[in-house]
């Protein structure tokens, strides 16, 4: 049976893409919030998962304002990276697991979670970006990927609250499946920033401080609070941090930290590292 | 018909991008949109004003385009994701935009990042169980 081996959340802003693009590793701004990837990198390279789930937000690539759906999965064999405007490096293309996709689209509409089917997606830096920190340093994609893609950009934004359950049924529907695969969910985005309007600017470290401890041992506390109350925290585009309640409803009510991390500002945001198992997993 | 009012209305300096703004921005950032194609960035580039009309902007929101008024393009429904495919042709940033927002430099936005997330170490002391190096 397929199985979830931990979750990871990660920042996923075009300008770490730019940063790696350019070598700036070791740069005074970049190298603190790099290293603090390398245990990561380290864990990952010990669980060796075959899948890697990744949830971001299109920010205008696969996606216009034309269709927008609220969640949608990728159903292909593989996806592209693109063009997006305005300079970003296109990075090589992601194998992708069709068989296991239609089964997760399958399961999720059985429980009430109705995504939208992709059978072409152009991934956008909201997805390369978290694949880039994680494996930038190998010749090639060492898992198969797959973009689980939620609207936070044009409102109204599903609920916190909408988004935890989403994850709770992405586990019912990863554990149901047949095949011996081992998976890794991301939840990106994030965390405080707001990039438009005279309130650009402002970065709430002690808010994100508060939801990685909450999103660790209370993630109901943030399924609690409405779009509004959280863009008033953590910034209009902070509302991306709902993602990461996708990935924590995957997981067990009880998970163990492997990894945590911090940095600010990292260009207009705050960035949090989280590496989480399941508990009951690694308590044997 | 009415446009519903919203809670988040009352975030000062903040334009939660909805329908309203959505539908009243369409065009613009209908245009925007297109610059994700190196041969329309090609013809934007050549011809500004003649681009902005084929796209049927109105005249506000296409003299906003031409001067870089990106806080105009934010009432005029730009989404900031869109007005970055615009700002790079003004050789501006999304962080440049930020700081034009509210009428001060981009060192000077740059420094309100720093303030903002500043003692941000002390704190993870405090709260304890984070990554140090």
């Amino acid at each position: 049976m397929a199985k979830i081996v931990g979750g990871v959340t990660t920042s996923h802003i075009p300008a770490i893409g730019n940063a790696m693009s350019k070598k700036l590793e070791q740069d005074p701004y970049w190298k603190r919030f790099f290293d603090g990837y390398e245990p990561v990198k380290a864990w990952l390279d010990e669980v060796k998962p075959d899948i890697a789930i990744v949830v971001y937000n299109d920010h205008g690539l696969n996606f216009f304002l034309n269709q927008i759906p609220t969640f949608a999965l990728g159903c292909a064999d593989h996806y592209e990276n693109a063009d997006e405007g305005w300079g970003l490096q296109t990075l090589a293309s992601f194998e992708g697991d069709a068989q296991f996709s239609w089964h997760l689209v399958e399961s999720l509409i059985r429980q009430d979670f109705d995504m939208a089917m992709c059978q072409e997606m152009l991934v956008d830096h909201g997805f390369i970006t978290p694949m880039a920190l994680m494996w930038r340093h190998l010749p090639k994609w060492p898992v198969k990927a797959i973009p689980l893609a939620v609207n936070t950009v044009q409102h109204p934004v599903a609920s916190a609250r909408r988004c935890y359950q989403l994850g709770k049924a992405l586990r019912r529907a990863i554990e149901s499946y047949p095949e011996d695969l081992k998976v890794v969910i991301f939840g990106t985005g994030g965390m405080s920033h707001q990039l438009q309007g005279e309130r650009a600017g402002i970065i709430d470290v002690d808010f994100d401080l508060l939801c990685m401890e909450k999103i660790i041992n209370d993630p109901e506390w943030l399924t609690q609070l409405s779009n509004t109350e959280i863009m008033e925290k953590a910034g209009t585009e902070g509302i991306e941090t709902i993602m990461w309640l996708v990935m924590r409803g995957a997981l067990h009510p009880n998970v163990k930290v492997v990894h945590k991390h911090y940095h600010a500002p990292i260009s207009n945001t705050g960035a949090g590292v989280l590496v989480l198992e399941n508990a009951e997993m690694t308590a044997a | 018909m009415v446009w519903q009012a919203h809670d988040y209305e009352q975030i000062p300096g903040t334009y939660v991008f909805d329908g309203k703004r959505s539908h009243s921005g369409y065009a613009l950032n209908k245009m925007a949109y297109s610059f994700n194609q190196q041969v329309n960035r090609d013809e934007f580039a050549r011809d500004m004003d003649a681009y902005c009309r084929k796209f049927g902007l109105s005249d506000e929101q296409r003299e906003a385009v031409l001067a870089a008024d990106f806080l105009k393009l934010l009432h005029l429904g730009g989404n900031i994701y869109y007005l970055a495919k615009i700002a790079i042709f003004h050789g501006l940033s999304v962080q440049d935009a930020g700081a034009s927002f509210q009428k001060i430099s981009t060192p000077e936005f740059q420094a309100l990042l720093n303030q903002n997330a500043a003692g941000f170490e002390e704190k993870l002391t405090k709260t304890g169980g984070y990554w140090h190096g």
